[in-house]
């Protein structure tokens, strides 16, 4: 039931987005579309689908969400301007190498979401998942512990995403 | 309004020039990744964040074209690394620490039976 009412949220907000407009007519028709797509796709592609299944609607997951999207973009400006300057000072201030860290969560989507973000950020970019690991290229490492490198790197987006799901 | 825009454009192709300039000064294929397609995340946020400052109306189908880019980019970049990891590209000599060759097993699977 969660998975539909995620997916005709999204339709829905598609529909607004493309259309650009606030009216109703309009409105009714992309809720009445964004309805019978849900119902469509809910009877005949996918009966057992469950990626939005260990979403929570709780007022304090919904909080989190709007803190992790402000972290992520903050994180996003500093680690550019970071890149950019390792970029072009003369004598190319990098210090590469591919670390392990290991993650909290339990949730696919949730551990999906972690490895995009991760790789969105520049300067860390996530190469391979096994198990509780993530093997992360880091462009300036550290710390090359386990336990450190995770501190550094991805508790950040963690314990928010923590929150949200599971 | 105008002006503003186009400044935050300009920022975003300033940035794309940046990520242009370290596809030719990183040493390997890994550090490329990181600048080339990272920095290009932000650079096409910023314009299409600039062109949908000046044409209010489009606002809605930029927003959609940076979700798009924000889910598809990482995923690619991804693959890429992997990819490249896994048919053992050269890793570049500054590389401090690998972890990922002494723990793998996985290279094997590629291996071709005789």
């Amino acid at each position: 039931m969660k998975n539909y009412i995620t997916i005709f949220v999204i339709l829905f907000f598609v529909w607004f987005l493309l259309n650009n407009t606030l009216q109703v007519e309009v409105l009714i028709v992309g809720l009445i579309v964004s309805a019978l797509v849900t119902t469509l796709v809910g009877v005949m592609l996918c009966v057992k689908c469950n990626v939005f299944s260990d979403l929570k609607y709780t007022p304090k997951a919904i909080l989190n969400t709007f803190i992790f999207l402000a972290v992520f973009f903050i994180e996003l400006v500093k680690s550019n301007i970071d890149v950019a300057r390792r970029v072009l000072a003369p004598t190319r201030p990098i210090n590469p190498g591919i670390v392990e860290v290991k993650t909290k969560l339990k949730s696919k989507f949730a551990r999906m979401l972690l490895a995009n973000s991760i790789t969105l950020t520049p300067g860390t970019l996530t190469i391979e998942t096994r198990g509780d690991s993530f093997f992360i290229h880091w462009i300036d490492v550290k710390d090359i512990n386990v336990e450190k490198a995770s501190n550094e790197l991805i508790r950040k987006f963690e314990k928010y995403l923590e929150e949200i799901y599971d | 309004m105008e002006l503003f825009g186009a400044l935050i454009t300009l920022l975003g192709s300033i940035i794309l020039l940046i990520a242009a300039i370290g596809l030719v000064r990183m040493p390997d294929v890994y550090n490329r990744l990181q600048v080339g397609t990272k920095a290009s995340t932000m650079g096409t946020l910023l314009s299409l964040l600039g062109i949908a400052i000046i044409h209010p109306t489009w606002a809605g189908k930029l927003i959609i074209l940076i979700l798009f880019v924000l889910f598809t980019n990482p995923v690619s970049s991804h693959v890429l690394a992997r990819a490249s990891h896994y048919i053992n590209i050269r890793i570049s000599k500054r590389t401090v620490v690998d972890k990922l060759k002494v723990t793998d097993r996985a290279f094997k699977v590629g291996e071709v039976k005789k």
